[in-house]
């Protein structure tokens, strides 16, 4: 089985390149299964369905989704093979940027749109620079020299990793990351993420809604970017 | 980088998935070829395949040649390498940054001198009316001065062997100067166009319809005497057009 984790910023086109990108894989006879995670609504699993393949979606809700899919892994792993797949994708809504959804075996892909300028790939953090393929989108909506800049930026976070330009609309760059996939890893039983979640949790990740400083415990950070522990 | 001499396309499939009636298209080191075709026929698609030099693994399943031969996987992608250069139909900069900024990064992801900075925003000030300065952020130039300075962005700092244009004419910059700035010397010229004068100013022009290549015609000895003609009408209208810019007043027909 490989998995392939699909990260990404919000409406940068995950879905429609992973739509021609699984059309690609049925034509060279692999078979693959889809698991869409979102936080409170999605309707991508109907586009999935179309394709005749395994489809299941996640809910995160009030837990971050990128959480939710590392907590859920194995699940879904096993969901797949039940579903008679060789390839699990697992899309993920990566929200804080804080973290990356990411195992050591997986071919983590980020998905980031050009037209969000030539400065986004150093704000997305590790969902970006720990990712074996980063994907490019609406490359068609600017000129090829800001283009070669956005490459040029994500290389600088990245540089290890390979880049391919993807269209949604057209299917450009499916057939580069079918490719890609099929020559990717497969799972093996001990994967490890390869950049660590949040260092703590803090008392508002359980539930607080007071305001005041004198009700927040755990591991917090001033705005002078102090870091303390407050607790019992 | 390595010498073309040639490139060629070789024929996929239109748009219903059926082989396209042009089989391979080989166009020589300084030559211009034209793409015509209706609005969404696939012009744009085409130059595409090119500016990717298609392997066989886009929708349109062609297979680009250079030299004959296949082309080495870096040369597809490292910016440093790349062999083509596109002037696209979109110009709307997105990047928050000014035009220095934004040519020295450009020329740092091609591999090539910062200093050409200035040479660039010069050669973009002989195509565009109100000229552009190193300071002027790149989200507040018009159509005509970012297509200006993407135009002298290809000629100095892309300078790669193939260009590829895509309708150039629908931004107002002037079009003659552009296109020989870009064609240089002894450059592969592909444009996509439905103005007459560019058109027939092409040695020969790929027919499109429903994404496939149906023909190519050999630009005649007559039709290049109507070039001629129109391009004295087109500089004409031009230089009326020069006169209202300037607030003068048109005196008869000259």
């Amino acid at each position: 089985m490989k998995l392939v984790v699909v990260a990404g910023t919000p409406g940068s086109g995950k879905t429609s390149v992973l739509l021609h990108t699984i059309k690609a894989l049925i034509r060279h006879g692999k078979n693959p299964a889809v698991v869409k995670v979102d936080c409170l609504w999605t309707d991508d699993d109907q586009r999935f369905k179309k394709l005749d393949i395994p489809v299941h979606v996640g809910l995160a809700k009030d837990m971050c989704p990128d959480h939710f899919t590392i907590y859920n892994t194995d699940e879904m792993l096993k969901w797949a093979e039940d579903e008679g797949a060789d390839v699990l994708f697992s899309e993920t809504a990566g929200l804080c940027l804080r973290c990356a959804p990411y195992p050591d075996e997986c071919l983590a892909v980020c998905v980031i749109d050009v037209t969000t300028g030539p400065n986004t790939p150093l704000k997305v953090g590790p969902l970006l620079t720990t990712a074996d393929v980063v994907v490019t989108t609406k490359g068609d909506l600017v000129s090829q020299a800001e283009r070669e800049v956005f490459r040029e930026r994500v290389l600088e976070v990245n540089p290890g990793c390979k880049i391919v330009e993807a269209n949604g609309l057209t299917g450009k760059g499916a057939f580069e990351l079918a490719e890609t996939v099929r020559l990717g890893p497969d799972v093996c039983d001990n994967m490890v993420l390869r950049y660590n979640p949040p260092l703590a949790i803090c008392s508002l990740c359980t539930g607080e809604t007071r305001v005041a400083r004198k009700h927040h415990m755990g591991v917090l950070r001033r705005l002078d970017g102090f870091m303390e522990y407050k607790g019992e | 980088m390595t010498e073309i001499l040639n490139l060629t396309i070789i024929g996929g499939v239109n748009k219903d998935g059926v082989d396209e009636p042009i089989r391979s298209v080989e166009i020589s080191r300084g030559e211009i070829v034209g793409i015509v075709g209706p609005t969404g026929s696939g012009k744009s698609t085409l130059i595409d395949d090119i500016e990717q030099l298609a392997q066989g693994d886009t929708p349109t399943g062609r297979t680009l040649l250079i030299n004959g031969e296949k082309p080495d996987a870096d040369i597809r992608v490292d910016p440093r390498q790349k062999l083509v250069a596109q002037l696209s139909q979109n110009m709307h900069f997105l990047a928050d940054m000014t035009v220095e900024e934004f040519l020295e990064m450009h020329a740092r992801s091609r591999g090539k001198d910062t200093s050409l900075v200035a040479r660039v925003i010069e050669l973009a000030n002989t195509l565009t009316g109100e000229p552009i300065a190193a300071h002027h952020h790149l989200t507040a130039l018009s159509g005509g001065q970012s297509r200006s300075l993407m135009t002298a962005d290809i000629a100095v700092i892309s300078d790669s062997p193939v260009v590829l244009i895509d309708e150039v004419e629908n931004a107002g910059i002037k079009k003659q100067e552009a296109l020989q700035l870009l064609a240089g010397e002894g450059k592969i010229v592909v444009v996509v166009t439905h103005d007459p004068v560019l058109a027939l100013m092409s040695s020969r022009r790929i027919v499109i319809r429903n994404g496939g290549m149906v023909d190519i015609i050999t630009t005649s000895q007559q039709e290049q005497d109507v070039c001629g003609r129109i391009t004295e009408v087109d500089n004409w209208l031009m230089s009326l057009r020069d006169t209202i810019r300037r607030g003068d007043i048109v005196e008869g027909i000259a």
